[in-house]
């Protein structure tokens, strides 16, 4: 047993210096070099200021903002430092309840829209970042938004269009629109 | 279950089966120490590491000194981590200013990330700094890893050596996997990530304004100095960054799955892409398929290898369209309030509770089987929020013992346990001494076997039974009713079998559940392991016996079939009982009304 302390100590002390120091420190400076921008964030710039990040999710609630996924975190939603999702299984009546709660705010938001609401709009994410929503929830919106901003629906439509995202290599993943990169653009006026 | 979904799931097989035999070829390289293409350049620093500890690289160990150094170095890392844990506070790299870990919390979280569990006990960015996640977790996440895999090697060596003591020699089983395997994978997979966009900085934070302001309170004195909250709008987003890539690479290829930030491979930070996923779900899988492979070359007969391997992938082909189906299908109670849950052009629909839009249905599903087939644990959905039969997928693929792909390393061993037990029923059935690979198997190989399979049932049946009789254990469950019961299942059922995953609403960080769950974890790991190894010391003590005509052929699909047929068997009568009172009651409830 003795005869094995050695090569322990050491070993564990040499593998932490190379797996847990360098190895990391590495992947960091390669990482700053070739792709500073995604390693550190993915952060959009705005006339100097950093509005958000293209992968983080914002909360949205006004009428004239597109309404991303909702968001369990604590203590507001979409923290950012304190991701995690909601954790409620199917059949518990706080879920219905919320979601019956949140169906009830799309519709009051949106008198007269009696449409089926997009599964994606009134479920919280995995994250509770997810920037992103289906095309069907972002077209769902757009009569909102329109009237909220006073813009023609089918110009809305056309931007909701634009900022659709395919699956990546036409196979990967699902279509979805990027929430903060499309109220970006709404504010931008684009 | 839709066209593009299938797709994309034929995709990752097909892209997972076309690594195995190059990669595999190479894992036997390495561990036969031959020449790999690598050594040119890490040839020097292992030698020198060799010189450095002490270790005489040539020597060869018989089963108890291999298990003693194994669990020497083990024990180390275990003391270490468990220090640095609770000293972050002081120690550098601490940005964020984080306290220190409490001593249930570190004591859980050690032997979680020591056994090659990482179950999460904790919240990533909120809980540990980036010394501890550095050269504390990823550490670990290598050491496991490497350690599992130095197991199975020794076995391998058992079944393909005649005549001999000894085993091989665990300091360069566990440096050759670590330097030629895992670093030189993970340096690859956490550029590719970066590039996705995860994130990689020794920063911890960084504030952005908000484009929209968000209501939200905030505790204050009223002019009584009583508390209270008053409203305050919030115009700033924290983004937690942090040096993550590195860590979820060897996260995801060591099957350790424990995540840097606690949001797990949800976290768009920690998983960008469509792309980024792929990636990580292939490394999920990758090692513990290619080393099916490996095990073929080293034993001398490669379809040895493809059979371990082909039973292996039919078992997890089995639940990915009950996965399918069951998520996709979505939840009933959600009709009657007007939410759109089919599937089409638009949206993936389904029951999209828990996961994130830009993986849909599939690619959460099969997420949710590849990782705990293998016992990997990492999420990028929360399991929690499953249908509960979506949910039963992963929680009895856990239960087969973490034999379906399972660790790196540790999966395989568990395999050959089973297909030990299934040449033993063969022979039972002809009334003849059983043998695999040519070897024997006898009374002692048996009780080892036995008490490989039958120790993983009796602490997850048993832990759960106790935390389900007492207010610590039944207190710290957030849903009600039997998907209650089931969460305290999948903690031990994932605890019990060094998986990592969780169905996350139970709030597993407090003493009773930190406790049971890191004893779970230890016996999980290292009573399977010695005994593994002592099998190992048997076998490689027999000389083989030329196959006769009452010999059943191991690689043929009769023996593929009959193994799959063992290991449904075990794993059925162990839990098909618990798991009737979770998942199954839960989904009587929930279609009936």
């Amino acid at each position: 047993m003795r005869g094995h302390l050695r090569p322990a100590l050491t070993m564990v002390l040499i593998l932490t210096a190379l797996t847990g120091l360098l190895y990391p420190l590495a992947v960091t400076g390669m990482a700053q070099l070739f792709f500073p921008g995604p390693a550190n964030g993915s952060v959009i710039l705005r006339e100097g200021t950093a509005r958000g990040s293209g992968l983080i999710g914002q909360h949205f609630d006004r009428p004239e903002y597109f309404w991303g996924r909702p968001s369990a975190t604590a203590p507001v939603p979409y923290n950012a430092a304190a991701s995690g999702g909601s954790n409620l299984g199917p059949t518990n009546p706080a879920l219905i309840e919320t979601v019956t709660t949140r169906v009830a705010a799309l519709r009051a938001a949106d008198p007269g829209n009696d449409a089926p609401v997009p599964v994606d709009l009134v479920t919280a994410s995995g994250s509770g970042l997810d920037p992103h929503i289906s095309p069907a929830a972002a077209l769902y919106q757009v009569r909102r938004v329109a009237r909220a901003r006073g813009l023609e629906e089918d110009a809305l439509r056309l931007l909701v269009a634009r900022h659709t995202e395919a699956r990546q290599f036409g196979l990967l993943g699902e279509p979805r629109v990027n929430v903060v990169h499309l109220n970006l653009a709404l504010d931008d006026g684009r | 279950m839709t066209l593009n979904g299938l797709a994309q799931i034929a995709l990752y097989f097909a892209v997972l089966f076309a690594l195995v035999k190059p990669l595999g070829w190479y894992m036997a390289r390495v561990y036969a120490g031959q020449a790999c293409g690598l050594d040119r350049v890490v040839g020097p620093f292992e030698r020198l590491l060799y010189r450095v500890c002490g270790v005489r690289a040539t020597e060869e160990m018989d089963w108890k000194t291999y298990g003693i150094a194994m669990l020497a170095f083990n024990g180390t890392g275990l003391i270490l981590l468990y220090g640095l844990l609770r000293f972050q506070a002081w120690l550098p790299l601490n940005p964020a200013g984080l306290g220190a870990v409490p001593p249930d919390l570190a004591f859980n979280t050690a032997i979680s990330f020591v056994t090659n569990t990482n179950w999460q006990a904790y919240g990533g960015e909120t809980t540990l700094s980036h010394l501890t996640q550095m050269a504390g977790l990823t550490v670990q996440n290598f050491a496991s890893a490497a350690t599992g895999m130095a197991i199975l090697a020794a076995l391998i060596r058992g079944l393909a050596r005649r005549g001999t003591q000894t085993i091989g020699n665990f300091w360069t089983d566990l440096v050759r996997g670590t330097l030629y395997i895992l670093l030189p994978l993970a340096l690859l997979l956490s550029l590719l990530l970066v590039s996705q966009g995860v994130v990689q900085t020794v920063a911890s934070s960084r504030p952005v304004t908000l484009l929209q302001p968000v209501n939200s309170v905030r505790p204050a004195l009223d002019a009584n100095g009583q508390e209270k909250t008053e409203p305050v709008a919030v115009t700033e987003q924290v983004l937690a960054v942090g040096p993550a890539a590195s860590q979820i690479a060897i996260k995801q290829l060591g099957t350790n799955g424990g995540g840097f930030f606690n949001g797990n491979s949800a976290h768009p930070f920690e998983n960008p892409t469509p792309w980024s996923n792929f990636l990580e779900m292939l490394a999920i899988l990758l090692i513990p398929a290619s080393l099916c492979y490996t095990f073929g070359v080293m034993v001398g007969d490669t379809r040895q290898g493809w059979a371990l391997l082909a039973a292996m992938t039919i078992l997890l082909l089995c639940f990915i369209p009950l996965g399918l189906w069951a998520e996709q299908s979505g939840n009933p109670a959600f009709a009657a309030l007007g939410v759109d849950q089919a599937s089409g052009a638009g949206q993936s629909g389904g029951n999209m509770e828990g996961k994130e839009t830009r993986f849909g249905i599939a690619n959460s599903v099969l997420w949710a089987a590849a990782t705990t087939a293998a016992s990997n644990g990492s999420v990028n959905s929360m399991h929690d929020s499953y249908t509960p039969l979506g949910g039963l997928v992963p929680l009895f693929l856990m239960q087969f013992g973490e034999v379906v792909f399972g660790g790196a390393g540790s999966g395989l061993y568990g395999m050959v346990v089973f297909a030990i037990v299934a040449v033993f029923l063969a022979g039972l059935m002809v009334g003849r001494t059983p043998e695999y690979l040519g070897k024997k198997i006898e009374p002692y190989e048996m009780k080892m076997a036995a008490l490989l399979i039958l120790i993983m049932p009796m602490t997850v049946l048993g832990l759960t039974a106790l935390a389900v009789s007492l207010d610590a254990g039944t207190s710290s469950v957030l849903n009600p009713g039997a998907h209650g019961f089931s969460e305290v299942l999948y903690a031990y059922a994932s605890q019990g079998n060094n998986n990592g995953s969780a169905f996350a609403g139970l709030n597993a960080n407090t003493p009773f559940y930190n406790f049971t769950g890191g004893i779970a974890m230890l016996i999980a790991r290292f009573w399977l392991a010695i005994p593994t190894l002592a099998l190992a010391g048997s076998l490689a003590r027999k000389t083989p016996v030329p196959a006769g005509p009452g010999t059943l052929p191991t690689h043929a699909p009769l023996f593929v079939g009959l193994l799959i047929g063992v290991v449904v068997m075990v794993g059925a009568l162990t839990f098909v009982p618990a798991l009737a009172l979770g998942p199954i009651v839960e989904h009587v409830i929930m279609t009936g009304r």
